[in-house]
C-alpha cells in the first residue's frame, strides 16, 4: 500500500477535528472534535509502525505502544473533560463555551457579561 | 477530492489500496458529518461511524491488536461517555440552532488551509513510498504484546498511574460541584452539614437565581 493513502486520510481526519474544535459551541461537541483529531494521530502512528518495521531490521514496534498509550491517554482525557464539562453545567446552567467569559480580559463590559449569564441561567431554567 | 485526485498518479491500485480508499471515504464523510451536523446526538453516532472506520483501517494496515483496542475502547466507552454527557447537560434532542458559534468561517477558513498545507507536505514527501503488507502481521497481538512488555514496561506501568489519577480525578471533580451545591455559602467545606440545607436551597433557588444570577458562581445548578 503507497504510504500517501493513510497520511492523507489522517491529515482530512485532523483538519475535521480542527474545524470542530473551532467551530463548535457546545463543550461536549469540542470534547468529540478532539478524539478526532487524536484518531488522526492514532492513524499515523500506526501507519508509519507498519511502514518501518518492515523496513528496519530490529523494531521496537514504538509506534504502536504508542497508540496504546494514546487511545489510553485519551480516554482518561475524555473523562476528567467531562467531569469539567458537566460541574461548569451544575454552576453555570450552560455548557456553551462562548458564554463562559469571566476570565476574558476587557473585551466585554461587566453587565453585559453578567446579561449574558442572565439568560443562559434562564434559558437552563426553562429547559430543567 | 484530493483523495480522489491521489488515485490518478497511481496506475494500478492494489485491493488493499481500494478497500482502504472506500472505507477511508466513509471515514472522513463520517467526520464531517459529525462536526456540522446540528444534532447533537447524532454527532455521537456519526462518530461511533467515523471510529469504526478506523478500526477498519487499522485491520486492513495488520495492526489488529490495535483495532479491537479502538473497538473497545473508542466505540465501547468513549461514545458512551459523550452520550451521557450530552443526556447529563440536558442537550437539546432535536435540531439546534446554536451548535455552530460564529466564528464558523474563520474556522473552515483555518481547516482549509491547514489541511492543503498538510496534504501537500505529506504527499510530496511520500510519493515514493510503499508500505509493504504481505508477510506476517506487523500489529498481531503477538508481536504487540512482545514490544509492549519488553520495551514499554515503564511507561505501561506509569499508565497506569495516570489512569488512577484520572479516575481519581473525575471522582473529586463531581463530588466537590455536589458539595458546593449542596451548601448556599462559598464554604465548600461543610459537606456534612449541607445535606439537611438541600431542599431550602432548592426551594429558594428559583427567586434567588433571577436577580442575581450572574454574579456568584456557586449556586445550585438544575442537574440536582
Amino acid at each position: 500500500m503507497h504510504l500517501a493513502y493513510p497520511a492523507v486520510l489522517s491529515a482530512l481526519l485532523f483538519c475535521t477535528g480542527l474545524y470542530g474544535v473551532l467551530a463548535r459551541r457546545n463543550a461536549i461537541l469540542v470534547l468529540m472534535s478532539v478524539e478526532l483529531m487524536l484518531n488522526a494521530v492514532n492513524l499515523n502512528l500506526v501507519a508509519f509502525d507498519v511502514w518501518l518495521s518492515r523496513t528496519a531490521e530490529e523494531t521496537l514496534h514504538s509506534g504502536q505502544a504508542l497508540t496504546l498509550f494514546t487511545i489510553a491517554i485519551a480516554a482518561a482525557e475524555i473523562g476528567i473533560g467531562l467531569a469539567i464539562v458537566l460541574a461548569v453545567y451544575r454552576n453555570r446552567g450552560t455548557s456553551d463555551i462562548d458564554k463562559l467569559r469571566d476570565t476574558a480580559e476587557g473585551h466585554e463590559p461587566e453587565g453585559a457579561d453578567s446579561d449574558g449569564d442572565a439568560t443562559a441561567a434562564e434559558k437552563a431554567e426553562a429547559t430543567a | 477530492m484530493s483523495l480522489a485526485a491521489e488515485t490518478h498518479g497511481f496506475l494500478s491500485p492494489t485491493g488493499v489500496e481500494i478497500a482502504f480508499l472506500l472505507v477511508g471515504l466513509v471515514t472522513f464523510g463520517a467526520a464531517l458529518v459529525t462536526v456540522t451536523t446540528r444534532q447533537l446526538v447524532h454527532a455521537a453516532l456519526w462518530l461511533v461511524v467515523t471510529l469504526g472506520g478506523l478500526a477498519v483501517e487499522y485491520l486492513l494496515l495488520t495492526a489488529e491488536f490495535i483495532a479491537w483496542v479502538q473497538v473497545l475502547i473508542y466505540v465501547g466507552s468513549v461514545v458512551v461517555l459523550l452520550l451521557f454527557g450530552l443526556m447529563l447537560t440536558k442537550a437539546p434532542i432535536g435540531r439546534s440552532p446554536d451548535a455552530d458559534s460564529g466564528n464558523r468561517w474563520a474556522a473552515l477558513t483555518v481547516a482549509v488551509a491547514s489541511a492543503a498545507a498538510l496534504i501537500w507536505v505529506v504527499v510530496d514527501a511520500f510519493r515514493t513510498t510503499w508500505v509493504d503488507l504481505d508477510g506476517p502481521a506487523a500489529g498481531s497481538t503477538e508481536a504487540t504484546g512482545a514490544s509492549l512488555f519488553q520495551n514499554w514496561v515503564l511507561p505501561f506501568e506509569a499508565l497506569s498511574v495516570l489512569l488512577l489519577a484520572a479516575l481519581v480525578g473525575a471522582i473529586v471533580l463531581s463530588r466537590k460541584a455536589k458539595a458546593e451545591s449542596a451548601s448556599p455559602p462559598v464554604n465548600s467545606r461543610a459537606v456534612s452539614g449541607g445535606s439537611p440545607s438541600v431542599p431550602d436551597s432548592r426551594n429558594h433557588r428559583i427567586e434567588r437565581k433571577v436577580p442575581t444570577s450572574g454574579t456568584e458562581s456557586t449556586e445550585p445548578g438544575g442537574a440536582r
